[in-house]
């Protein structure tokens, strides 16, 4: 087994890399594999909470680095899924506590025993970035439908393309059917156009994806949701199977006064 | 039709994804230009390296900048000739 090391990054914070990464990593145990999701947000750590697992963290990645424990005490199985473990980062240093060699020396250390390694990226472009990216193989960018997340995004899939990452395939996030097809946001092509990547799945907008972190489970584990099959989706196409994208109108909920807008604007017809 | 247009906000005009489209095209043309005085005068050098393998040109009045308008970003170079080399147009 020689694991696939896949970095999460956006460039912008909050844009979903942490719940896109413990979804996918969750989906892809799931399916049988065996997957570390490793928190590479050093000082500002949060997979532990998305994926429920705070109260079992005892070391993290950095005292692996250090040599104070060793990888097996320090990763956390996830005792829901079988196959799914968290690998913490530590909260009270700082980014400069790794540096990119270390990384990489990190991920060579787990590829034999392992299918699949996520680092879930820190935002921005600096030395947090560059250590998550340094491990890593290939790349999952994610962006909202916003200018603001798809501008650095660009900024992002320029440094990783330079760092020779190969595929670097795009996650569109929290996406709104409705406002879509209102004209009042930018719709999948038009992201796609400016950014010239391939396209990995596009998940929608989803109060679920809230109550699943207030749960602290991953909602590829339990639920049924738009996000959570969105996400079920990605992994599949991680494994290299053709899925086709969703029918994502089809989860426009609409009401009778935006029914009636959409006539009289002549959007409705289709 | 006016008012019921205004009642459920409807305008003549798309909706704001458009604009956003068009910003966002904008804004990544200026970001992916963003080239560094360091590369703007490697490039400068080599763009005159090739061109006075064909011609003389004046050393000191070359200008090569990057020109930003609204919609685009252009190279624009002034580049005065002296003289075409005689010998590599008939080699031509």
């Amino acid at each position: 087994m020689s694991a696939r090391v896949i970095v999460t990054t956006s460039g912008k914070g909050g844009v979903g890399k942490t719940t896109s990464t413990a979804n996918i990593a969750a989906a892809l145990a799931k399916f049988g594999k065996k997957v570390v999701a490793v928190d590479a947000d050093v000082g500002l750590r949060n997979l532990d909470v998305i994926m429920g697992l705070e109260n079992r963290v005892v070391y993290n990645f950095i005292d692996v680095i250090e040599k104070t424990c060793k990888l097996s005490q320090a990763l956390v199985k996830d005792k829901r899924v079988p196959g799914l473990y968290l690998l913490p980062a530590a909260q009270t240093r700082t980014k400069d506590a790794v540096n990119p060699e270390q990384m990489v020396a990190l991920c060579e250390e787990m590829k034999p025993d392992f299918d699949f390694i996520f680092l879930d990226c820190p935002a921005g472009i600096e030395g947090g970035f560059k250590n998550a990216a340094a491990g890593a193989d290939e790349a999952l960018v994610v962006t909202t439908p916003e200018i603001p997340a798809v501008r650095d995004a660009d900024r992002i899939i320029g440094m990783l393309e330079s760092m020779g990452k190969s595929p670097i395939r795009l996650i569109i996030n929290r996406l709104r059917p409705n406002m879509v097809q209102d004209g009042d946001m930018l719709a999948k092509d038009d992201i796609l156009d400016v950014l010239s990547i391939d396209l990995i799945g596009v998940v929608p907008e989803d109060e679920n994806v809230i109550r699943s972190t207030n749960n602290g489970e991953p909602m590829t584990m339990t639920l049924d949701s738009p996000a959570a099959h969105a996400y079920l989706n990605i992994a599949e196409r991680i494994l290299g199977r053709d899925v086709p994208l969703m029918d994502l109108e089809s989860y426009a909920t609409r009401g009778f006064l935006s029914k009636i807008k959409r006539f009289f604007s002549g959007k409705g017809k289709r | 039709m006016g008012f019921l247009s205004k009642f459920f906000g409807i305008s003549s005009e798309d909706g704001s994804s458009q604009k956003a489209k068009d910003r966002l095209k904008i804004v990544l043309i200026h970001d992916r230009t963003d080239i560094s005085p360091q590369l703007l005068e490697s490039l400068r050098n080599e763009i005159v390296d090739v061109l006075a393998k064909y011609m003389d040109i004046d050393m000191k009045k070359i200008e090569i900048d990057l020109d930003h308008d609204e919609n685009a970003v252009a190279l624009v170079a002034n580049i005065p000739i002296l003289h075409i080399k005689r010998g590599k147009v008939a080699e031509l």
